[in-house]
């Protein structure tokens, strides 16, 4: 009973106890990817078997940018690095330096959503919307699957700016800042598979 | 309230040399994807062998330089799920691939 009453405690007032604690949700929450991944293979899957289904509708050839794509890739590869700057800054222990480039990463993903939302306004506003045929269904699916995972990593990050300045830098807001970066990170390879098999493929 | 810098397996064994490395060969492996597509010179199957291998290349940069996976000990269990993951990556994207076409295929 008294380790019982000790650990809902260290629950209580955010301490982590045993040694073992980050690592193990290191892990935790790579298997939380993993099954994310998961996820977003099953989306692949459904665009793969209806890129061609285009109903009379336009083609990815019609639809698509490059450029403007390229500049996508290189909001989130950029906003990637800003959060490797993040965790070397969190290793030395420097607050200032850990919010200034969680700030950096926040404009960069934000510049992505942007982009992003704007692409998928301007298709609906020329009618090719995700009712227009399965190829865009699918289209918007997957793309958006993964804008609405970045905004929440962007959500993630904005309450993480408040704990670095509330909390400073604990070892329990170390661990969050540390499973942001994996998510951030993975989102970035997602997209490498998004523009590849999407906008590359979906130009030739 | 421990201040003390937490280390351990995954993103946290970074350095600068390793974010740059990542960051300027995903840049190089970028380029080079849009640019055989947008260039338009070399023949389709050529391009699709070229951007799918610069597309899994630069998957694995960002696992080395950016998640810091390796085959030390401490990865090993992070290496594995992510192994049994992309099995099932592939059965599920090869599988559906290969039962719809064959299906459309049967229909025509």
């Amino acid at each position: 009973m008294t380790t019982d009453a000790s650990s809902i405690d260290s629950v209580r007032t955010g301490e982590i106890e045993h040694p073992d604690t980050v690592a193990n949700q290191v892990f935790g929450f790579w298997l939380y990817l993993m099954s994310d991944l998961v996820l977003f293979a099953a989306i692949f899957a459904t665009f793969a078997v209806l890129r061609h289904n285009y109903a009379g509708g336009p083609m990815g050839k019609d639809l698509f940018h490059l450029p403007y794509v390229f500049g996508e890739t290189m909001f989130l590869l950029f906003s990637s690095v800003s959060y490797g700057l993040v965790a070397l800054a969190m290793r030395q222990g420097n607050k200032a330096l850990v919010l200034r480039w969680l700030v950096v990463t926040f404009l960069l993903g934000l510049g992505f959503i942007s982009l992003e939302v704007n692409e998928f306004y301007h298709l609906i506003l020329d009618g090719n919307g995700p009712g227009r045929s399965g190829f865009l269904s699918a289209f918007f699916t997957l793309v958006g699957t993964h804008g609405t995972h970045v905004t929440f990593g962007l959500m993630w990050m904005a309450v993480m700016m408040g704990q670095v300045i509330t909390k400073g830098l604990t070892t329990p807001v170390q661990s969050r800042l540390l499973r942001l970066s994996m998510f951030w990170h993975f989102l970035d390879i997602v997209w490498i598979g998004v523009f590849t098999v999407v906008y590359l493929m979906g130009v030739m | 309230m421990n201040h003390a810098p937490i280390t351990g397996a995954g993103a946290s064994s970074g350095s600068y040399k390793s974010y740059a490395a990542g960051f300027i060969l995903s840049i190089v492996l970028t380029v080079i994807s849009f640019g055989l597509v947008m260039s338009r010179v070399l023949p389709r199957p050529a391009v699709l062998f070229g951007i799918f291998g610069a597309a899994v290349v630069q998957m694995l940069v960002h696992l080395h330089y950016f998640l810091h996976l390796d085959s030390s000990s401490e990865n090993r269990w992070n290496v594995a799920a992510l192994i049994f993951t992309v099995l099932i990556m592939v059965i599920f994207v090869g599988g559906s691939i290969w039962i719809m076409y064959s299906l459309y295929y049967r229909m025509m």
